[in-house]
């Protein structure tokens, strides 16, 4: 048996069974003591297990899901019927900011995040990523940004300026409450979270992989993890140029983006979207990297043409910069720039369309096994593929200088978020539930789940495009009878379709909620491979143990689980199976690592995370508070520089040579 | 303030943060019977032998400094973009004291001189020359700060402010958050050397030097073409 | 360089893209200090000589473009021999001139869109 050894206690360091001389905690600064408490809500905070960050980021970022979904409730009530007067067109501009950047920045990408996060390291069959302290900062940044942002709500109003925040509608004169203050710096806090998470993923894919996974021999979920982090790695800083130069005007008297003061608005509009772009497939990526995962299981059949799925996620990642003023097209960039951006959109159509190829060709043929996973990821395929064709008519600019600002361009992105990004998650959720929880999620209520979202989408979304083609704009905040037309195209009809649906759309969310709930309660336990999966990750105890596996694997082959099961004849094809889970994991454990180190927990990431936001309230309210703040973050880098990632030797119980070693009790 | 996002939360952390392959190596990995690979990779926590051989701490500087492009970039760009528009003040031509930036670009060029003859200082494991050299990096970078603070005052006197025009704005922001990457590095080198005399280095001493080394350069290099682009050309 | 050092030679040696840095028992990565020292020279010399073409009256063009090549050649010296870049793994390379190109493309285009390289 592997043991795992913690680092001991003061207590059993002075009074327990081993050799006392030679404990003795390591300290940083001179003070303080390692946190050690594997139980209890500080084995929590403190951790740097990849496992436990990953499921923090899934819970919080749920949690902004619901917040996120509310709002988006309230703008549908507003606009449900004729002269609404649920809100006002103040509280309406926040609404629809706070719900786009909620959705976006504090659901979909820390969700993705989540996903990686907790299933990178057991893909590539490691025990943690390269800097597990930075992984844990990560999550406080975007935990505490998150937070932050959202008590604008109390401190004077949230951000009004839509997501993508047009100068000059950001500018004091327009804007003149604190709210997009709160937005800028809440973005930089939870951009500091993307870029550590970027290199931090890269590092590990690139380093940490087992013996003999060559990068084509990845699951194709890290494939698309890592080039969601090259993209992170090079749009953080564009957007954060960006936001500072807005802080800049908004609290230091700069002028940037004024065009009284002689200044180019356009300037915010291409720093956001050579940024927002690249952000777009940040935000669909992840979940074609899931639904690749889960089509070939249930099908099972290996993912059709894995390489070119491999190379259009890359090709997708790279033609993904040079895109980004089709956002543009309405704003007057000239014939030249319009044309040429227009080509490149059209052209980013192909990769994708070889992924839409691909998925559909390994479900061609194959044993198709109807589960709620599988479910959404067909689903996925198919509303995915419905945004994508909007979004062609998109790049055609005389096309989208007609659906600018319409509610047309709401559907479109709906589809392709919704529809894209979101239903691949819960595909994930589905897949992945009974390994990172050790319980079955019910089918039946996941089949609900399935069922009410989809339904619930396109009645929600599918309007919006006869009401952007009728000429709805985006972001108004009332509609008149006077002008909702008759007939097949009254937008009265369609504006009272979209708000039905979407609480039924959100049932169908609260039946995933619901199945949470019974599932932890009396939710059967999960085998360790419920579904006869591929990937190394399966290859672990339900949920894995903390250091993952008890041996590190190694890989000689894509889908190397799979092949442990199972061996095809050369000749004739067929596949026989020669082992099982519980023989390859008996085998594992035989061939136990003795003694390994695990990386300690420590407290400086979330103190360093939570000087941030001091400042950020410091640079809104009080500049002094902001020293406060920065005092934090020196403190907590100087601390964290002095600490050694692992604690030292000394720390740990001396190894025994004795073979009936035993695990450690666990220190609370 | 300005610049807490990029350079404090991030520089200073992966110096330590990846597991140390002496320490990791120091545990004697008895019962990996099977090893084989050149390359292999025991990820224990943090390998002691990486996939791709190289270290975790140098990869992780080397994207963040990619990274840092993107940022400086898009400064540049505004930079670029507002250099004209300075109604309200002396124009670039009149203010820039081409004498004075000249040497002070000189006194940081000859900066990373002493850096890399710090790094190999500490590659020899030589620790008097590595805190000597480091000492007079900072000294050097302290010099090039002192004389930026120099010249924004002179501007401001001259009657170019933060606020003034678009080409004051984006003038300070650009040279300001060089100066700031400057200062955190000052900062960086003196808390090193402070924690080399006290031998206090966790994980690879010389590799830490050679991580504050690279983001040093770099620092020198964003000034090289601060100094081409913004002072050498006119508007 | 200690422990990590010999690490890194060791296998990266066995690897094809690297195998020709092997070869030189990497000494200080190639570089002695006595090379730093001329490097840093020429630096200068460079640094002088840009500074010098900004008092000469040259037409514009050809001043543009010396300056402007006198910038790359300093910036590429710097990282490929302060920073090690030339003796180093390739990946390196590629992670930072990835981020480098990446900049002044997508920084080019948008500055062009203001027009901002057009003649007057």
């Amino acid at each position: 048996m592997a043991i795992v050894e913690r680092p001991v206690t003061p207590a059993l360091a002075r009074g327990g069974p081993s050799t006392p001389a030679l404990v003795t905690p390591s300290s940083a600064l001179g003070v303080f003591r390692r946190p050690v408490s594997s139980t209890g809500w500080r084995s929590w905070v403190f951790t740097v297990d990849h496992k436990k960050i990953g499921i923090m980021y899934g819970v919080v970022a749920f949690s902004f899901f619901i917040v996120g979904g509310v709002e988006a409730l309230m703008i549908r009530l507003q606009l449900a019927m004729p002269n609404g007067k649920i809100l006002s067109a103040n509280a309406y501009n926040q609404m629809f900011t706070m719900h786009a950047t909620t959705m976006i920045f504090l659901f979909v990408m820390p969700t993705a995040a989540a996903f990686s996060n907790y299933l990178v390291p057991l893909q590539i069959g490691a025990r943690d990523v390269a800097f597990p302290r930075l992984n844990a900062f990560g999550f406080w940044c975007f935990l505490f940004g998150g937070v932050f942002l959202n008590t604008a709500w109390f401190l004077g109003g949230a951000s009004d300026t839509g997501w993508f925040a047009y100068a000059p509608n950001t500018s004091v004169a327009f804007s003149p409450s604190h709210g997009v203050d709160f937005w800028a710096l809440g973005l930089l806090i939870t951009g500091i979270a993307s870029l550590s998470g970027a290199i931090n993923l890269i590092v590990t894919v690139l380093n940490m992989r087992a013996p003999g996974m060559s990068l084509m021999k990845m699951p194709i979920f890290t494939w698309m993890v890592l080039v969601v982090q090259f993209l992170l790695l090079f749009a953080i800083p564009v957007i954060t140029v960006a936001l500072f130069l807005l802080i800049f005007q908004r609290d230091f008297g700069a002028a940037f983006f004024s065009v009284d003061k002689g200044a180019d608005p356009l300037l915010w509009q291409h720093l956001f979207w050579i940024f927002g772009h690249p952000e777009v497939y940040i935000l669909v990526l992840p979940s074609f990297g899931i639904v690749s995962e889960v089509l070939p299981v249930f099908s099972r059949k290996p993912l059709f043409g894995y390489k070119f799925v491999v190379f259009a996620g890359a090709a997708i990642g790279f033609l993904g910069w040079g895109v980004w003023a089709h956002h543009m097209f309405a704003s007057g960039l000239g014939p030249v720039s319009v044309a040429v951006f227009s080509v490149a959109t059209m052209a980013i159509a192909l990769p994708t369309g070889v992924k839409i190829v691909n998925w559909t060709m390994t479900l061609w043929g194959g044993k198709l096994r109807f589960t709620t996973a599988m479910m959404f990821a067909i689903g996925l395929i198919l509303e995915f593929t419905i945004g994508g064709l909007s979004g062609v008519l998109h790049s055609v600019s005389p096309s989208d200088t007609q659906q600018t600002d319409t509610y047309f361009v709401v559907a479109h992105l709906h589809y392709v978020l919704f529809g894209g990004a979101v239903f691949g998650l819960f595909a994930g959720f589905y897949y992945w539930w009974p390994k990172v929880f050790g319980k079955m999620l019910s089918e039946r209520l996941g089949k609900w789940n399935f069922w009410l979202m989809v339904l619930g989408m396109n009645m929600t979304f599918g309007p919006m495009h006869i009401l952007g083609l009728q000429g709805q704009p985006r972001r108004m905040q009332i509609w008149t009878n006077a002008r909702a037309g008759d007939g097949f195209f009254n937008g009265a009809f369609w504006n009272l379709v979209a708000t039905i649906g979407s609480f039924i759309l959100a049932l169908g969310i609260f039946m995933f909620i619901l199945n949470v709930f019974r599932t932890t309660r009396k939710g059967a336990a999960a085998p360790g491979d419920p579904w006869d999966a591929r990937s190394l990750e399966w290859m672990t105890t339900s949920p894995p143990q903390e250091h993952n596996f008890d041996t590190i694997p190694h890989v000689h082959a894509l889908d190397d689980f799979f092949h442990r099961k199972y061996e095809e004849d050369e000749e004739t094809g067929e596949i026989t199976q020669v082992s099982n889970y519980e023989e390859i994991m008996h085998e594992l454990h035989d061939k136990a690592d003795k003694q390994f180190h695990m990386p300690s927990p420590s407290y400086w990431p979330v103190v360093l995370a939570l000087g941030l936001p001091i400042i950020a309230y410091g640079v809104i309210f009080n500049r002094l508070l902001a020293v406060f703040g920065a005092a934090i973050v020196m403190f907590a880098i100087f601390g964290w520089s002095l600490e050694p990632s692992v604690a030292d030797e000394s720390d740990y119980e001396p190894p025994s040579d004795d073979e009936s070693t035993k695990e450690l009790a666990t220190i609370g | 303030m300005a610049d807490i996002a990029i350079p404090e939360s991030t520089d200073l952390i992966p110096l330590d943060d990846a597991v140390t392959p002496a320490a990791a190596d120091a545990h004697g990995h008895g019962d990996h019977a099977d090893t084989g690979h050149g390359d292999s990779g025991h990820a224990d926590s943090g390998a002691h032998a990486t996939s791709t051989g190289l270290s975790n701490n140098k990869l992780a500087m080397w994207m963040f400094l990619g990274s840092e492009c993107l940022l400086f970039g898009g400064l540049i760009s505004t930079y670029m973009l507002y250099r004209g528009r300075h109604a309200g003040s002396p124009s670039p031509s009149q203010l820039y004291n081409l004498p004075l930036t000249s040497v002070s670009s000189f006194v940081l060029l000859m900066s990373s001189l002493t850096m890399v003859l710090a790094v190999s200082a500490a590659q020899r494991g030589d620790d008097r020359n590595t805190s000597t050299w480091l000492t007079v990096t900072a000294l050097l970078g302290a010099t090039f700060v002192g004389a930026q603070v120099f010249e924004f005052t002179e501007f401001y006197h001259e009657g170019l402010g933060f606020t003034t025009n678009l080409f004051g704005s984006s003038f300070y922001t650009l040279t300001g958050f060089h100066g700031v990457h400057v200062t955190v590095g000052i900062i960086m080198l003196m808390a090193l050397v402070g924690i080399i005399n006290r031998s206090k280095v966790p994980g690879n001493k010389a590799e830490v030097v050679e991580m504050i080394g690279l983001y040093w350069h770099f620092v020198d290099i964003v000034w090289i073409v601060i100094f081409t682009l913004v002072y050498l050309i006119p508007s | 360089m200690s422990t990590e050092h010999v690490v890194v030679t060791e296998t990266g040696g066995s690897h094809d893209a690297v195998a020709r840095d092997a070869d030189h028992a990497e000494h200080e990565h190639g570089m002695t200090d006595k090379g730093y020292v001329v490097i840093a020279a020429i630096l200068a010399a460079f640094t002088a000589a840009e500074v010098s073409l900004t008092y000469m009256h040259l037409p514009g063009w050809i001043f543009m473009t010396t300056l402007l090549t006198i910038m790359a050649i300093k910036f590429a010296m710097v990282v490929s021999y302060f920073m090690h870049l030339k003796f180093d793994n390739k990946i390196f390379t590629a992670l930072f001139y990835s981020g480098l190109f990446l900049a002044i493309f997508v920084y080019s285009a948008a500055l062009t869109t203001f027009h901002f390289f057009s003649p007057g």
